[in-house]
């Protein structure tokens, strides 16, 4: 089992034929991803040829929308690698078509932009009441389920398949972290971005692995700014029974400064990490010093 | 990148939000020459990117031109909570009958727009938020809907304006959504806003941030960069399109990604601990390339940093393998030669990292120790960063 994403998934990647799609479809495939084809509405009707994870070729077919890629290949999963002025149209474009999860790597689009997709995604509701597409992103690293498919560009050779659940604002962070853990293994392990809006949000993903039975422990890594770690470690304490370790980056940022993402600033005494560490303290969350004294709480919880 | 008050003035005049005359200065002829032509009573204001100008005496009253020159030149040069005032906007006066606070910015946290209003503005908005919260109006609302006229009487409404004030204060949130909206802002914020002695209400002090990402679409916006107050390594790197941000320390960091630098500065800063207090130097994230010449030019800048006394270079390899990596290291110590003076501790991990171990000690640069993991690496850096202090 795992959250968001699995080998059934029907992957289409936006803006297949680019420098980075080409690159990251290519690993996608490697990694097992079930990709159906891609979408670029000027090269549509044409294909693109790739491998498998078996190394046999595979013409992947370039659609004109992702509408039609979902209704000629039953695409469920969209992966969007579009440069940033033209990622809130690649957007609308997946979320009026109805997708079910789109996962935007794109680094550098306007934070209007996020905050007017993320909007219309949120009001276009299913049957059920809740949103038809889930974002996760933008910049993000995406999710992946080792051994059975990526969504994203973490790099699928780390680590296998394991009880670990993981959810992350930082890329390399994760990946240093599924590194440090490799042994173990991860049942799914998401970069939700370090962006001021983004879809998925740590307590999203924590509600998820809650409820994924395969999952029996999770990491959380935050950084400065916001405070999505404070709510989190809110739902934290009311909602999640498995154990959870925690880390948070930035102790030594300085206030007024944005440390390389976007969102990752303090200003004033608002989203240091030390207020971080506290809540989650608090709320019954091991945090670890550095990433290694995390991934050392975590065994831990596996020791018994 | 926030703006100075006299930059949120100009972008409110283009949007129709109503503002008194306002020119900035440099020296204090130009001040003089401004408030000429302003005419009658003027206010001499500091422009600075930090509150508490008013309490520091960067702010002052002048009743002829003569006043506002004096005014001027002692303002100018300023030191304002660490920042030297290199300019003050003369604007000209009014008569306050009444003051407000208004703003829109970014909702983080409901990932929408929340605009703010209070019939009791010109005061620390922070301190009234947590002494009063029942004074500020808090409306949030869709970003792609913005401020309707619905909305904005909405907002005239729940800050307990009386209804004959509803249009024209709406009228002027519109204005204010329009600025917040065109030009790509986090945060628009005018404390005060005023109703004047004639019932006219006018933004009389604004603040304005506005997000880099959406440069590529508000060309105007590269002229509101301030390169004189800008860090020389900052702008440096900046040009190389490096992302560095310079802190107060020893030991100089590089890293790929932004949670990974920010992380290896904490863990410098903890094994510094352990060597008298040495503190990470810099910020900065290479991304995920680390080719030679990024390297390179990485290395340049914090080399440029005479504070720095080692430099750890902390690197997973994910997509890009450690070899690719170390190659970037060893090449890059080539083109820097003799510039390149401090020790540097190395630590790869991930992709291909027997690889990248090995081309690092087959270079054997004397320069270069390597680390197996990123606690040992940032104790290293630390500790030889205390040692080259203590033979100083």
């Amino acid at each position: 089992m795992s959250i968001y994403l699995n080998k059934d998934s029907k992957v289409i990647v936006q803006g297949i034929t680019g420098g980075e799609g080409t690159k990251h479809t290519r690993l996608m495939l490697k990694a097992g991803t079930n990709i159906v084809g891609g979408v670029n509405a000027r090269k549509a009707g044409t294909t693109v040829e790739h491998q498998d994870k078996d190394g046999n070729d595979v013409e992947l077919p370039v659609f004109g929308s992702v509408s039609e890629a979902m209704e000629k290949s039953g695409a469920d999963v969209s992966v969007a690698f579009v440069p940033p002025k033209f990622a809130k149209d690649a957007a609308i474009e997946a979320i009026e078509a109805g997708i079910g999860l789109l996962v935007v790597i794109t680094e550098g689009i306007p934070v209007q932009d996020s905050a007017e997709f993320y909007n219309l995604a949120a009001q276009k509701t299913g049957p059920d009441g809740k949103p038809v597409t889930r974002i996760i992103g933008p910049n993000c690293p995406g999710v992946i389920t080792p051994g059975e498919a990526l969504a994203g560009i973490t790099p699928a050779n780390i680590t296998e398949s394991g009880p670990i659940g993981l959810v992350s604002k930082s890329g390399t962070l994760t990946y240093q972290m599924m590194y440090e853990l490799r042994d173990i293994g991860f049942s799914t392990s998401i970069g939700i971005g370090g962006d001021p809006v983004i879809g998925t949000t740590h307590i999203d993903a924590l509600e998820a692995f809650e409820n994924d039975p395969e999952t029996k422990a999770i990491v959380m890594i935050g950084e400065i700014g916001g405070d999505a770690e404070e709510r989190a470690a809110e739902y934290i304490k009311a909602n999640v029974t498995k154990p959870v370790v925690g880390y948070v980056a930035g102790f030594t940022a300085p206030e007024g400064k944005t440390m390389g993402h976007a969102g990752a600033i303090v200003s004033g005494s608002s989203g240091t990490a030390d207020a971080k560490k506290e809540a989650l303290e608090a709320a019954g969350v091991k945090v670890g010093k550095t990433p290694s004294e995390t991934a050392e709480l975590l065994r831990e919880v596996f020791k018994g | 990148m926030d703006l100075y008050e006299y930059q949120a003035r100009d972008l409110f005049e283009a949007h129709g939000v109503p503002v008194l005359a306002g020119i900035v200065a440099q020296t204090p002829e130009e001040a003089k020459a401004a408030a000429e032509q302003i005419g009658g009573t003027v206010v001499v204001k500091a422009q600075v990117k930090v509150g508490g100008r008013g309490k520091a005496g960067g702010v002052k009253l002048a009743k002829s031109a003569d006043e506002a020159y004096e005014h001027a030149q002692a303002i100018l040069g300023m030191d304002i909570k660490g920042h030297t005032v290199s300019r003050v906007m003369i604007a000209q006066g009014a008569e306050i009958a009444e003051e407000y606070y208004f703003s829109i910015l970014l909702d983080r946290a409901n990932r929408n727009y929340l605009a703010m209003c209070s019939k009791e503005g010109g005061v620390e908005i922070e301190q009234l938020a947590e002494e009063r919260p029942e004074a500020l109006a808090r409306v949030n609302f869709d970003p792609n809907t913005g401020v309707t006229a619905e909305v904005a009487k909405d907002i005239a409404q729940q800050a307990g304006f009386p209804a004959e004030q509803h249009e024209e204060l709406a009228q002027v949130f519109q204005q204010l959504w329009t600025v917040f909206s065109e030009e790509d802002a986090t945060l628009v914020e005018v404390n005060p806003l005023v109703k004047t002695g004639e019932g006219k209400i006018i933004a009389l002090d604004g603040k304005v941030t506005v997000d880099e990402n959406a440069d590529f679409r508000n060309p105007a916006h590269a002229d509101l960069v301030d390169e004189s107050a800008e860090d020389p390594l900052e702008a440096k790197a900046k040009a190389n399109d490096l992302n560095y941000v310079k802190l107060d320390g020893q030991v100089g960091i590089i890293g790929n990604g932004a949670g990974l630098v920010m992380s290896t500065l904490d863990v410098v800063a903890y094994a510094g601990e352990a060597h008298d207090g040495v503190k990470p130097a810099n910020f900065l994230d290479i991304g995920g390339g680390a080719s030679a010449e990024v390297m390179a030019n990485g290395l340049d800048v914090i080399l440029g940093d005479d504070q720095v006394e080692s430099v750890f270079v902390n690197v997973f390899g994910g997509i890009t393998s450690c070899d690719a990596v170390a190659n970037g290291i060893v090449k890059a110590l080539e083109i820097l030669g003799d510039t390149a003076t401090k020790p540097l501790v190395v630590r790869l991990d991930g992709n291909n990292v027997e690889e990248g171990r090995r081309i690092l000690a087959e270079a054997n640069h004397p320069l270069v120790t390597t680390a197996d993991t990123m606690d040992a690496g940032a104790d290293k850096a630390a500790e030889l960063a205390n040692s080259a202090l203590a033979n100083k």
